[in-house]
């Protein structure tokens, strides 16, 4: 048990919850189309994180957070500056400064030294979730002893703090957001803004993107913002609906992607393990992948 | 200022005779990204491209386990590129299924696509690396590329297999460019629009797989995206557009090959990617079509004339 408490529990809370997070903001994404943003988003904030771990010398969330920030909105300027004054065409203006900002994240990476400290290459590609321990656990006791509970892996407080205002931006904002992702001209006649509305998706997004990348990894990030939402969305019509199933898809494939991926494994007494990451990417994967073949909503493309 | 001195000696092909065949056989690959991105991108199949790159990792990987368990070394190119092959055409078939047989869209499919099979890879690797055969360390280059270490006869098989897709775009050009500008006026005079689009696709795949080597899987759709873009600031014309674009390609991977034969760290693929967007950077101001300087310098001139 107690193995269990200060090895694999906080692992599994740490997939978990960024499953969560993801998945809850990915809702907006696949219906507004930008299924793809999660995936520039993961590219474009590395080189943020890198250049401002070598400035700071931390990892501490919020110069994260500002370093994340700073190269997103480096990004989208320079997205736009290519889009509108040079006229590139939209899609090539992203794909370009995307794959550019990854390739600079990963040269400074390499370059300054601290790819053998504290983050890797590997990490934030292929995440690595199986670093979040809790050696202060001892019996299942800890989980109601104050002092324990507080040298709990930070990231876990991010992730649940991420979660938290995600998900009462949504609660709050339900009606706007159900309105502008599926009819956005009605919106504007009734008054709400699609642009505005957008720019909120996009910034939570972003929010979800850089608490999960540094903890997770970019894969883990890209697979829960699309698969729980297109999972759910091959069950119901109802966007309420949907938002639920997704983060039960979410949670679903959290918890059975990291038994899968470790504690399988040692019950058959293998050696190996999967990566927990990249196996509850996979999980999420098998899921809709289930949806689209006996989902009720599959057949004749529809719109609700 | 050491550096700099040995990069001007390579960059003139003053190296060893290995270091020299293989950035000429990057130079090759870069050409042949830079044709066939014309076409995905005027047929809108850049994601669709970087999907497929990314789908790549788990034919690598598993490549990898059957030369291993055959006999062969696990770094041997034509079970990893064989491999890449196979799972690169399911994901383009699951991107295809997805979007017309479901309610999802194609950016959902794509996204969920590329995703779950890069996932899978990784997890396949993470395998790999707890058995203990040896090589395995060899398959990280897949990801971001490297030229360190990279034999003559690898850079032989790349600059042969981008000259055969330079050929296969030629000797389709006229109609590519037909269904690139006007898919409902080719369709209507009996053009084979769907079955130029899956040589489009096709041609995407072979370079996604020949480029994995240099380039990595990651970044490598960025040689479909970026030079195509650069070339279209300097002219208007289709058939130097793709020449324009296949030079850019071109020198991108052939200083990017260099750079990262100066120092060994560094991942081929990365400085060839900053290469090539720095080449934009150039075109979109100095471009003698469409560049700022040259749009700026033709206002003036219509200004004063009227």
């Amino acid at each position: 048990m107690t193995s269990f408490l200060q090895i694999d529990l906080p692992a599994m809370l740490t997939g978990t919850l960024a499953a969560l997070v993801c998945a809850l903001i990915g809702n907006f994404l696949v219906l507004t189309r930008q299924s793809m943003l999660g995936d520039a988003m993961g590219h474009v904030v590395l080189p943020g994180i890198v250049i401002a771990f070598v400035l700071a010398g931390t990892t501490a969330t919020w110069v994260m957070l500002a370093g994340a920030f700073a190269a997103a909105l480096f990004s989208a300027m320079l997205v736009e500056f290519l889009r509108r004054i040079a006229g590139v065409e939209p899609s090539a203006a992203l794909g370009s400064v995307f794959t550019a900002m990854f390739a600079l994240g990963v040269l400074l990476l390499e370059q300054s030294g601290v790819a053998r400290t504290s983050f890797d290459v590997h990490h934030i590609l292929f995440g690595n979730i199986e670093t979040a321990i809790w050696p202060a656990a001892a019996g299942l006791r800890s989980l109601f002893d104050t002092a324990a509970l507080a040298s709990l892996p930070p990231q876990l407080g991010r992730l649940a703090f991420g979660l938290a205002v995600v998900a009462l931006v949504i609660v709050l904002l339900f009606k706007e957001l159900r309105v502008v992702s599926f009819d956005p001209d009605f919106a504007r006649t009734i008054g709400i803004s699609p642009r505005m509305i957008g720019a909120l998706i996009v910034a939570l997004a972003a929010l979800a993107a850089v608490i999960s990348l540094s903890s997770v990894g970019v894969i883990l990030l890209v697979a829960m913002m699309v698969c729980p939402p297109a999972t759910a969305r091959m069950l119901t019509d109802d966007l309420k609906t949907q938002v639920l199933l997704s983060l039960l898809f979410a949670l679903a494939s959290g918890v059975f992607g990291y038994a899968i991926a470790v504690l399988l494994p040692l019950a058959f007494g293998y050696e190996i393990s999967f990566g927990a990451a990249g196996t509850i990417a996979v999980v999420a994967g098998l899921f809709q992948l289930a949806a689209m073949l006996f989902g009720p909503k599959r057949g004749i493309p529809r719109t609700v | 200022m050491n550096d700099l001195h040995s990069l001007v000696s390579i960059l003139l092909l003053q190296a060893g005779y290995n270091t020299i065949v293989v950035m000429l056989g990057a130079a090759a690959l870069g050409a042949a990204t830079g044709i066939v991105g014309v076409f995905a991108m005027l047929r809108r199949r850049a994601l669709v491209a970087d999907a497929v790159a990314h789908a790549t990792l788990p034919g690598v990987a598993l490549g990898f386990i059957v030369a291993v368990s055959l006999g062969f070394s696990g770094r041997s190119l034509p079970f990893l590129m064989t491999g890449a092959a196979l799972t690169a055409i399911l994901a383009a078939l699951a991107i295809q299924w997805i979007t017309n047989r479901t309610r999802l869209t194609e950016d959902t499919a794509i996204a969920s696509v590329l995703a779950t099979f890069f996932a899978l890879g990784i997890v396949m690797l993470t395998v790999i690396q707890t058995l203990k055969t040896g090589g395995q360390a060899g398959l990280d280059i897949y990801l971001l590329g490297a030229t360190a270490g990279m034999l003559r006869e690898e850079a032989i098989t790349l600059a042969v297999f981008s000259l055969v897709v330079a050929i296969a775009v030629a000797a389709i050009f006229k109609e590519l460019t037909l269904i690139s500008f006007d898919a409902d006026y080719a369709r209507a005079h009996g053009f084979p629009v769907r079955l130029l689009d899956l040589a489009i696709l096709a041609l995407v795949l072979a370079v996604v797989v020949i480029g994995l080597r240099v380039v990595g899987l990651v970044l490598i759709v960025a040689l479909l995206i970026t030079p195509p873009a650069a070339a279209r600031f300097w002219t208007n014309h289709t058939g130097r557009m793709t020449l324009i674009s296949a030079m850019i390609g071109a020198a991108s991977a052939y200083f990017g090959a260099a750079i990262s034969a100066v120092s060994p760290d560094t991942p081929t693929g990365a400085v060839i990617v900053l290469v090539a967007f720095a080449l934009l950077l150039f075109s979109v101001f100095f471009g003698s079509a469409r560049g700022i300087v040259v749009r700026a310098l033709g206002a003036r001139q219509w200004r004063g004339a009227s």
